[in-house]
């Protein structure tokens, strides 16, 4: 009873500002919070670091000191206790270029470079012009003048000795750029107002989305010829692309879906009310907003893309890991096959996490409100 | 006016450019507009209202067509309103809107909120979709935001750049949908005033709002609604002062304190 008096009479007149109480910080206090706060987490770091202490020392001597880094005979592998990291250096043309002709291995390093390097320069949004569209069509035809030849002097090379990282890499691209328009459209037209492009798109989600990838690539590659009349014959790593980008883009398809459905209907309304046409509203208002909110989850389909490219194997194309694999058929390697595919699997993270570190940096710029 | 409408023959003496004639609408079951006749001249001011669920913002919505109405007939500006999507985008480019919600594009900086329209919509250059931008951010007291993101603009803020953005193409109406019920008491005067400077030079609005004083300095015609039928319609002076129907004095005694 007292206090409600003394409430009133309490409250000063006007608080004095004053700045934050400062954050106390240093490596202690950042243990004690993360990783020793509680019984139960102190336990759990305890386990881990008891878990590491007993894996890590066996793990260095077999990667790094006893390892074996350059040799050309595989007998000095088997002598060595470590790691045979020479398979790589021994193997890595192979890995890299699967069934493309030996001699012009350096045509396919060059589209390496050319798709790294277009993606690098891509991610710097300073850079975003007409001129950089107009570089990837450049890019593009170089990539494709390089990989099958015929023309400048260069060797003819078919689809079918395409290999390896160049073609993992080609069938991505091709995958994301022709997938995520087919995806962004089928997404519209699930939800068009108009019946039939509504059941269609829905029709071609909901059958496509519910076979398995392995499926879809088998009826590409042995089914879909047989209902071809004859004569007329598809390239199979046409087939096996044409098969990725519709996969790909009905999973993206959902993914737009998605971000289609969070925005207010205010904004569909405030945009017909100043009289923009479907495709002005749709392309300046609705999707450059939805994209924004389905950029996480697209970000995941693409990473997941890229690693489904392992698929066209079991048709018989020779991606990187399917090149690697055939690599390692020679009997004086065959025991080093952990080696080669440790490297492997290095190969594809750094891929995927570019990815998803771009990614972020991405969401980040436009959380902070900036224009994309 | 585009070129191929056919000439009305119930509208050409008369100066409407808002014209309803026996509307009716249903959502599934619910009969939500009755009968609606209503007339509006050029120049003229007609404030909408009463109580939530009447019908009075689905009314305003059909008259540039983001509701559409299943009878009566719909004119404006001399086009009858059909499903034909030319003319509704024709009819939406001469009726500007203002929403409860402000609906600014959140992605767009105020300047292109305000230029999109013209730039898209009647292919004017953009340097002049600036100037005509930047001329009506000043009329609506607010020219420094201009490149600012809606998120960064208070709330009255942005219901004023809202109605520049409706009158960015220069629209013989203007609609307003509750403009100031989503606002802070202390924004409501800045949108309220701009809206009396626009109607004092002499645009053409239909306002539906619960803002008697508003109603009292510059409409026109007062029209209130319940149960989707128009109750009574009458110049302010005598509507506050004689309403002649129950509905209307109880829904009046209940907003006027």
């Amino acid at each position: 009873m007292t206090a409600r008096g003394s409430i009133s009479t309490a409250i000063p007149v006007s608080a004095a500002r004053r700045s934050a109480p400062a954050m106390e910080s240093g490596i202690v206090l950042w243990l004690r919070r993360n990783l020793f706060n509680g019984l139960y987490n102190t336990v759990l770091t305890l386990l881990a670091l008891w878990a590491l202490f007993v894996t890590l020392p066996d793990f260095i001597n077999w990667a790094v000191i006893d390892a074996v880094w350059h040799t050309q005979d595989s007998k000095v592998c088997r002598q060595a206790s470590g790691a045979c990291w020479a398979v790589v250096a021994e193997k890595h043309r192979v890995m890299l270029f699967g069934t493309f002709p030996y001699d012009e291995h350096w045509r396919g390093v060059l589209v390496i470079a050319i798709v790294v390097g277009m993606s690098v320069m891509s991610a710097f949004r300073r850079l975003w012009s007409y001129r950089l569209f107009g570089a990837w069509l450049v890019a593009t035809g170089a990539v494709f003048v390089l990989l099958l030849g015929g023309v400048f002097g260069l060797t003819p090379v078919g689809t079918h000795q395409w290999g390896g990282l160049p073609l993992t890499l080609v069938m991505f691209a091709g995958t994301v750029v022709g997938g995520m328009p087919a995806g962004v459209l089928l997404a519209l037209g699930r939800r068009s107002s108009l019946p039939a492009i509504r059941a269609l798109c829905t029709g071609f989600i909901e059958i496509l989305r519910g076979l398995p990838l392995i499926t879809i690539l088998f009826m590409a590659s042995l089914m879909f010829p047989l209902f071809l009349p004859e004569g007329v014959t598809v390239d199979k790593f046409l087939r096996a692309q044409i098969a990725m980008m519709l996969f790909f883009a009905v999973y993206a398809a959902e993914v737009v879906r998605g971000g289609l459905q969070a925005i207010p209907r205010g904004q569909y309304e405030a945009a017909d009310a100043i009289g923009l046409s479907y495709w002005h509203k749709t392309g300046r208002i609705i999707l450059p907003q939805a994209l924004r909110i389905a950029l996480p989850a697209l970000v995941n389909e693409i990473i997941r893309a890229f690693k489904n490219t392992t698929f066209v194997s079991i048709i018989g194309l020779f991606d990187v890991l399917r090149a690697t694999s055939t690599a390692l058929q020679d009997p004086l390697w065959v025991l080093y096959s952990i080696e080669a595919y440790l490297f492997i699997f290095l190969l594809y993270f750094v891929f995927c996490f570019a990815m998803s570190k771009y990614s972020e940096h991405v969401e980040r710029d436009l959380a902070k409100g900036r224009n994309l | 006016m585009t070129g191929d409408e056919q000439p009305n023959p119930m509208n050409g003496a008369s100066s409407a450019i808002v014209e309803l004639r026996g509307v009716n609408k249903w959502f599934g079951d619910f009969h939500v507009l009755r009968d609606i006749h209503l007339t509006v001249g050029r120049g003229e001011r007609v404030v909408i209202c009463g109580p939530s669920g009447s019908g009075k913002s689905t009314l305003i919505r059909c008259i540039n067509r983001l509701e559409e109405h299943q009878e009566g007939d719909i004119i404006v500006d001399g086009t009858l309103l059909t499903p034909d999507i030319r003319k509704i985008e024709d009819v939406r480019r001469k009726v500007g809107m203002v929403f409860q919600s402000f609906n600014l594009f959140p992605h767009l900086s105020v300047m292109e909120n305000l230029t999109l329209g013209p730039i898209l919509a009647q292919r004017v250059p953009e340097a002049e979709a600036e100037a005509r931008a930047m001329d009506l951010l000043e009329r609506v007291r607010i020219p420094e935001q201009a490149r600012k993101y809606p998120g960064q603009l208070s709330g009255g803020q942005q219901q004023r750049v809202a109605i520049a953005r409706a009158l960015m193409l220069r629209p013989k109406v203007m609609l307003f949908d509750e403009p100031t019920s989503a606002l802070d008491p202390e924004m409501i005067n800045e949108v309220l005033d701009v809206m009396i400077e626009l109607a004092e030079a002499g645009m053409t609005m239909i306002c539906v709002t619960h803002e008697m004083g508003f109603a009292r300095k510059v409409a026109d015609l007062v029209v209130f609604m319940d149960e989707g039928e128009i109750v009574e319609a009458a110049a302010p002076e005598m509507f506050f002062a004689r309403p002649e129907n129950e509905r209307t004095k109880l829904f009046l005694s209940q907003i006027l304190h």
